[in-house]
């Protein structure tokens, strides 16, 4: 039996009727058509599923649509603006933190949970912001190379909200 | 400086925009209208004969549109080498590991096809099972494969030199034994496919493949359908590591549902199923013996390697060759001995992972070697530099060295980590390590036999003037590729990277054998860079026409023409374009003549420009028996330094610093070279320290999963320096060879000696968990109090 939700997803209000053991993944993937966030295990091991939902990081694998019933959602696809891509995107694809991608949506919604709390993070701040993201590709080096650039874009004022 | 325009520099990735903003496509990512769930049977037993199979309770569930077995789809005998063909799309007389497939459902969702799977009632006879190298070679063992007595895949006895007379000349002469354990790939995103077919009677496969023209050899050999009639596309692949070099039965099942339903048929493997479908590291048993002189110099090394293979041969034949064929170097070695035996039981099939049949060879003898330049009172660089080879030397197995930047590898990595300053002077518990390793660039020849082109690639003009289009079929698995031959055309053509645009992984632009074995850069990259150059003369052959100048007297050169004589009028050629493109608002004014009204002009004069490349290897290697396997034009070599801190109580190891130098040849694109290295570390550190698949007494994976299966995360890795090495490959493209798996050799064994320096223990076993650090520290106290 469907359940009717309100959800907010990237800054677009949503009512929607869904079954209730529909996750949160599937419902971003299949109903909204937001393919950006990955499913690399269903199990919430990978971490290829985040997304930012009322500030914090979550496996939308785990989470059941009607649990995020009046929360807001943030996904890959909400963090372009008309200015362009956001400072952690562009700073992914200037150091080469991207290889395969498929961990990147989640890669980056972590890095910008963190530097949205700290702009100016340490090395090893960033390794443990990034921890429940896996990545078989990069060795994670340019991807925390790359969340330290886009911090001091931060600083600079460049980005943010 | 560079003498390039586009290559050998760090421009930015072409896919990577798309997949950070989420837009880029992979294969879960598609999906058509009208289109059905597959969902696989799979054994849940290890070894059983198949009494009766009885679809009728799956078939009556509404919903469901097709359950197939194999009396729907024959029997029809697939593989990776067509010398070891033993797997059938499904099991029909019995199943042979935990994960064998029986049957496939269709159904109209994902949730009614799993359980019309639940609903398929197979009567099986228990079998007794197999689960080890020793169970499956003991006297009166249960056989796999009736082909193949024995239990043997297949096995390998070579000797080069006389190892024998060489260990009699010997002043030291060392064996030691290793084992490292089975590897799960753990590729984050599991693999996938839609199959689609069509009105026409053909077939279109979407897949997450490393290897689009192998599958689509394979599906059409076992569907029966002309090869004109299958097409294979892959999209964005979330990484392969090898596990995706070769066609599955997700694939298959997939195609027949397809062609059963008229329907384009979807089916994902979960993250468990990945693990069931294995197909990546063996765990391979060493056991070596080696004899050197007291000034260092090695003489002979006898080498006995068994693999652990599963349930059928996936990639076996040649994991058990590349075992010994690829400790032929890098060093000077005159007299090698090799016995390998690739072992069938009852566990999932392991085939071809990152460094392929090397890794845990390379592991065994680099630490071998750091024991002997211990007993000889040598540092481990002396001794590796004492014996290295140099470019142009060929190994006791005939394969070529055609370039070595070794030596440079060895001195970049000695000052990077300061390895004088360091070794033998930390303190208890803190450790230094180093060690070598070498890679294929590019398998020499393909899997099946046959004289075909290794790749083909087309360069077309936009019409329009301005565009180069590259069309080939090789695999962007997130390595770089598409980007690597943008380049590798822009600076054949003589334009700019964003005057390129680059289409791949489709088997309709092309033959490209795929992403394995290191080999697009050097390959693709060939027949891409033909392809341009063809272009390139062709537009050029226009100009000489219209404009009066001899072909050679004229080059492309940033988007431009130049002319090394003097510049002709060309006022009438740029009339004539601008002519064409009335209206337009960047037509060219004052500059010199532009590429983009030179291809303008080429069209008008020959209609569509198309240029062609193609690359297969020259003649490679020895005479002797397995001699394929090994041989390339190229080879990538690395050296690394590791730094480690133990924890003496608990015997948990911190990985504390990597330095790695990669010899790539010509660097296409620094930043992606260096992604390769700093990837290929991370992987063998994952295996050095935590990953073991394990199993049950029924042949069960027990850690089918990412957080009981452990792979590095950001906090395990430490920081990696990683220093591109250049030498200039005579085979290779402007220069250019493989980086995407030799840099993974090194890491292991620099582990390794590291730890001993650290603890003073030799550890012959992966992965260091603390539980084996700590004891074996605790029983070599206790040895020592006793003695």
């Amino acid at each position: 039996m469907k359940r009717i939700i309100h959800i907010r997803v990237n800054e677009q209000e949503y009512e929607l009727a869904v079954e209730p053991n529909l996750t949160l993944a599937d419902l971003l993937r299949d109903e909204l058509g937001l393919t950006g966030t990955k499913k690399g295990c269903e199990m919430g091991d990978c971490g290829s599923c985040t997304v930012i939902l009322d500030g914090r990081n979550v496996n939308s694998c785990l989470i059941l649509a009607i649990q995020a019933n009046g929360s807001s959602v943030q996904t890959i696809e909400g963090l372009e603006t008309e200015a362009g891509l956001h400072p952690l995107q562009q700073a992914f694809v200037e150091k080469g933190a991207i290889q395969c991608g498929f961990c990147s949506s989640g890669m980056i919604l972590s890095g910008k949970t963190l530097l949205d709390s700290n702009p100016n993070p340490g090395e090893q701040e960033i390794r443990e912001a990034i921890s429940g993201n896996l990545c078989r590709c990069t060795g994670y080096q340019k991807i925390v190379e790359a969340v330290a650039d886009a911090g001091s874009d931060y600083q600079k004022g460049q980005g943010g909200e | 400086m560079s003498e390039y325009d586009v290559i050998n520099s760090r421009l930015s990735r072409l896919d990577t925009p798309d997949k950070a903003t989420g837009r880029a496509l992979f294969i879960d990512d598609i999906s058509f209208s009208n289109m059905l769930y597959g969902a696989i049977l799979q054994s849940p037993l290890p070894h059983a004969g198949i009494i009766n199979i009885d679809t009728s309770a799956a078939e009556k569930l509404p919903g469901v549109k097709a359950v197939i077995t194999a009396k729907d789809v024959g029997t029809v005998k697939y593989g990776v080498s067509p010398a070891r063909y033993d797997e059938t799309l499904f099991c029909q007389d019995k199943v042979r590991y935990v994960g064998d497939e029986i049957a496939a459902v269709a159904a109209v969702d994902q949730a009614t096809a799993q359980e019309a799977v639940s609903l398929i009632k197979v009567d099986y006879e228990e079998l007794p099972a197999v689960l080890s190298v020793e169970e499956a070679l003991a006297e009166g063992a249960p056989q796999l494969h009736a082909e193949y007595p024995g239990n043997y895949t297949a096995q390998v006895h070579q000797e080069f030199g006389d190892v024998k007379a060489g260990f009699e000349i010997c002043d030291l002469i060392k064996s030691s034994t290793f084992v490292n354990k089975r590897q799960d790939a753990a590729f984050i995103e599991p693999p996938g496919c839609v199959a689609v077919f069509d009105l026409h009677g053909a077939l279109t496969l979407y897949s997450s493949t490393q290897v689009p023209h192998y599958v689509q050899r394979t599906v059409a050999m076992v569907t029966g359908l002309p090869v004109g009639k299958v097409r294979v596309l892959k999209p964005y692949v979330g990484g392969g590591f090898g596990i995706k070099a070769s066609a599955n039965a997700n694939e298959l099942a997939a195609c027949f549902l397809s062609m059963k339903t008229g329907r384009p048929v979807k089916m994902n493997l979960s993250r468990e199923q990945v693990f069931k479908l294995c197909r990546a590291r063996h765990q391979f048993l060493h056991k070596m013996t080696t004899g050197v002189k007291k000034d260092g110099t090695l003489v002979s090394l006898e080498h006995e390697c068994y693999l652990d293979g599963g349930a059928y041969s996936s990639f076996g034949i040649a994991t058990v060759y590349y075992a010994g064929s690829l400790l032929g170097g890098p060093y000077k070695l005159q007299n090698m001995k090799y016995d390998g035996y690739r072992v069938y039981n009852n566990k999932p099939p392991c085939g071809a992972q990152r460094g392929h049949g090397g890794v845990a060879a390379r592991a065994a003898w680099e630490q071998q070697l750091d024991m002997i330049a211990e007993e000889l009172g040598m540092d481990p660089f002396d001794l590796r530099l004492k014996n290295m080879m140099q470019a142009g030397d060929v190994t006791c197995n005939d394969l070529n060295m055609s370039s070595l930047g070794m030596e440079e590898c060895l001195q970049t990595v000695q000052d990077g980590s300061e390895w004088k300053k360091k070794k033998g002077r930390l303190p208890k518990g803190k450790g230094i390590g180093m060690a070598c390793g070498f890679f294929v660039s590019g398998a020499g020849y393909p899997i099946y036999r046959s004289d075909t082109y290794h790749c083909t690639a087309i360069v077309k003009l936009a019409e329009d003037g301005g565009l180069a289009q590259v069309y080939t079929a090789s695999a962007e698995i997130g390595q770089g590729s598409d980007t690597a031959f943008g380049m590798i055309a822009a600076e054949a053509l003589g334009v700019p990277l964003s005057d390129v645009r680059v289409m791949s992984g489709d088997t309709d632009m092309g033959v490209d054998l795929g992403a394995y074995s290191s080999r697009q850069t050097l390959m693709t990259g060939h027949a891409v860079k033909e392809a341009a150059e063809d272009v390139k003369h062709q537009v050029l052959e226009v100009l000489s026409k219209e404009l009066s100048v001899p072909v050679q007297d004229m080059s492309i050169k940033k988007g431009r023409v130049v002319f090394h004589r003097q510049e002709p009028d060309f006022s009438e050629l740029r009339t004539r374009y601008i002519k064409e493109h009335r209206g337009w608002t960047d037509n060219p004014k004052d500059e010199p003549l532009t590429f983009r009204e030179a291809s303008r002009i080429a069209y008008l004069a020959r209609g569509s420009i198309v240029g062609t490349g193609k690359y297969k290897p020259h003649e490679l290697g020895g005479k002797y028996k397995g001699a394929a396997v090994g041989t390339s034009p190229a080879y990538g070599c690395s050296a690394q330094v590791v730094e480690v801190e133990v924890d003496l109580e608990t015997g948990q190891i911190r990985i504390e610093k990597m330095t790695d130098a990669h010899d790539c040849g010509l660097a296409i694109n620094k930043t992606s070279v260096e992604g390769q290295m700093e990837g290929s570390l991370s992987m063998g550190l994952g295996e050095a320290m935590f990953e073991e698949v394990k199993f049950d007494a029924r042949g069960r994976v027990i850690n089918a999963d990412l957080a009981e299966y452990k792979i590095p995360t950001a906090v395990d890795m430490p920081p990696i320096e990683t220093i591109v090495v250049e030498s200039n490959e005579p085979n290779g493209p402007f220069g250019a060879k493989e980086v995407g798996e030799g840099a993974i050799m090194p890491t292991i064994p620099a582990i390794l000696n590291a730890v001993y320096d650290a603890v003073g223990v030799r550890i012959f076993e992966l992965p260091l968990t603390p539980e084996r650090i700590y004891t074996a520290v605790q029983d070599y106290h206790e040895r020592q109090k006793a003695s």
